[in-house]
């Protein structure tokens, strides 16, 4: 592992079972992101983005290979623990949004807070919310926000317990241009002014470019790495 | 923060809380009505028997408190027993059902009038005739009867003669010798109990004592206040059964409606509990929130529950005020809720643990 590597991946396979056939949804994966840096995984459908994204997230287990996650190694950790390496250490935003229907703005972020026990915000917090300009829409429902304006709220949901890695999921991909570019502007943004490790993954190659770097995937393999 | 969450999603399908809320209301409505009742019924009772102005009440050996058998006690035994030393009055009082818990009392009204100085006419007067029926004003309210009007009890036409003041013995009372000859207690004569008076209350345990010892085999003495301290639900095995099943089976219809309920929030917020587990929460935090809208659901139902069974009492006594002389129960409020939320926190368990269970992966994708 590179020293500054804050992930590192080496020989990644992971295995569904569906009904009673094996699918290899990850044929090996090698990957390194330097701390800091903003990295675009693309690739068409079924080649294995979502399946990474999952595994990095803690959201599944790996079947087979090494993943270390700011010096965790996935493979050791207990379903309850990687419960906790998302709380601390990784922050989720994805493409619906997923923010919770009944809570407003303010609350879908505070609660992320509320389930790592996290006291306090980043001191820069309230200058984020006015950079993603969310700061005087935070008494909304997610219904009465824009999807914009909800997806900038799901970036700040994010960000609210200062994870070490920032996953995104087609971040733009239920947003119109205009949404797109101001979202993945805050993200390249974030990346170049606080140094948040971002890995974003996406089938879009315009949005790729975003990204200090693009690999592609296919058939559960990295291709390439521009 | 998590609280703010179940209270949210609670009012978030509002409706379907509030009509989960209100069968559990229901539930405990149910519970407390029946209590309300078996106890007013009770104290009712208790303070009828009391207002009789008796220190002893002497019953058949075998007999318990809450028979409404007839004529199981030879009339002979009233002028022994009014023989006695320290015995001012014996009087017998012949009990015969009606309906349901209804009952009427013949009784003898010349010696009634010495013995607790008799009735209070609100209309009309004492019986003249053998056809003549006494009823109490709670009667007569909920039955709509007027002096001089006939009703039939007991296969037997009686002509109203008399409205007396609610709460002493039964609420119907005719001629002693009328009811033993329409229910086949003339001959012997026969009575339910008898009423003893004593010069010297002070000597009530000492003269119960005496007559166990002279009537032994025939009759049982016991002091009045014991006969009324028996008026209690712990004293009556049926109605204890009674209420363990209506208990029962009050659990069994909190844990289904909440059950119910709490199963379709799991099935509806699945990409939520998907989106919960992505956050970090762990699959007890998860059981956790369900666990506290199932609590919330039992006590708003609670609340509901005693509001209801305040109207509900307040509708019985408009409507039945002598057949069902319904009390609030307020000391029965905990145990009424404990069963509420006994009943919830069983119905929430499956969801909360189907919840729990569910994958983070799947949940996200669940649309």
């Amino acid at each position: 592992m590179n020293n500054n590597s804050i992930i590192s991946v080496h020989g990644l396979r992971k295995i569904y079972r569906i009904g009673e056939v094996d699918v290899h949804a990850l044929r090996g994966v090698d990957l390194q992101v330097a701390r800091g840096e903003f990295l675009s995984v693309v690739g068409p459908s079924g080649s294995g983005k979502s399946t990474l994204f999952h595994i990095l997230g803690g959201l599944a287990p790996p079947s087979d290979g090494e993943v270390l996650i700011d010096g965790v190694d996935l493979r050791k950790l207990t379903e309850s623990q990687r419960t906790e390496l998302r709380q601390k250490k990784i922050g989720f935003v994805f493409q619906k949004y997923n923010l919770l229907p009944t809570l407003t703005a303010g609350d879908n972020i505070a609660i992320a807070q509320s389930l790592s026990h996290t006291q306090t915000r980043p001191p820069n917090f309230d200058e984020m919310l006015a950079l993603l300009g969310i700061a005087n829409r935070l008494d909304h429902k997610p219904r009465a926000l824009s999807g914009g304006e909800q997806q900038r709220v799901a970036i700040a949901r994010a960000l609210v317990n200062q994870p070490a890695i920032l996953l995104a999921d087609e971040p733009t991909g239920n947003l119109d241009t205009e949404n797109s570019n101001a979202v993945l502007g805050i993200l390249r943004d974030l990346n170049r002014r606080t140094g948040q490790t971002i890995l974003m993954i996406t089938h879009n190659p315009e949005a790729a470019a975003f990204g200090d770097r693009t690999v592609t995937m296919r058939d559960g393999r990295m291709l390439s790495a521009a | 923060m998590i609280n703010k969450l179940v209270l949210e999603n609670l009012k978030h399908r509002w409706v379907r809380t509030f009509l989960s809320a209100l069968v559990v209301g229901v539930q405990v409505m149910s519970i407390l009505t029946l209590i309300g009742l078996s106890r007013g019924l009770l104290n009712s009772s208790a303070a009828r028997m009391k207002a009789g102005g008796a220190d002893i009440v002497l019953k058949p050996d075998t007999q318990g408190t809450f028979s409404f058998s007839s004529g199981q006690l030879n009339s002979k035994f009233i002028d022994f027993v009014a023989k006695q030393p320290h015995v001012k009055q014996a009087i017998g009082i012949l009990t015969a059902n009606v309906v349901l818990v209804t009952v009427m009392n013949g009784i003898d009204f010349h010696t009634i009038n010495q013995f607790n100085g008799g009735f209070r006419y609100m209309k009309g007067g004492p019986p003249q005739s053998p056809d003549d029926l006494i009823v109490d004003t709670d009667y007569a309210t909920e039955h709509k009867l007027q002096v001089g009007q006939t009703v039939k009890l007991l296969n037997h036409n009686w002509h109203v003669q008399g409205i007396v003041e609610n709460g002493v013995l039964a609420h119907l009372m005719v001629q002693l010798s009328a009811l033993q000859k329409l229910t086949g207690n003339a001959n012997p004569p026969r009575v339910s109990e008898i009423f003893v008076k004593l010069d010297d209350p002070a000597l009530t345990d000492q003269m119960v004592a005496q007559f166990n010892e002279l009537l032994k085999g025939n009759l049982k003495a016991l002091p009045m206040q014991d006969v009324i301290s028996q008026f209690s639900i712990n004293n009556i095995p049926q109605l204890k059964v009674f209420i363990l099943v209506l208990t029962i089976l009050s659990v069994i219809v909190g844990f289904l409606v909440v059950f119910l309920s709490m199963y379709t929030a799991v099935v509806e917020r699945t990409r939520e509990i998907g989106i919960l587990k992505a956050l970090g929460a762990k699959p007890l935090t998860i059981l956790d929130i369900l666990v506290r809208e199932a609590i919330v659901l039992a006590l708003v139902g609670c609340v509901l529950g005693i509001l209801l069974s305040y109207g509900v009492n307040a509708l019985i006594l408009a409507v039945a005020p002598a057949s069902l002389p319904v009390v609030a129960v307020p000391d029965w409020w905990p145990r009424a809720a404990a069963i509420a939320l006994a009943g919830a926190l069983l119905g929430a368990i499956y969801p909360g643990l189907k919840a729990a269970r569910q994958d983070a992966i799947e949940a996200l994708s669940y649309e």
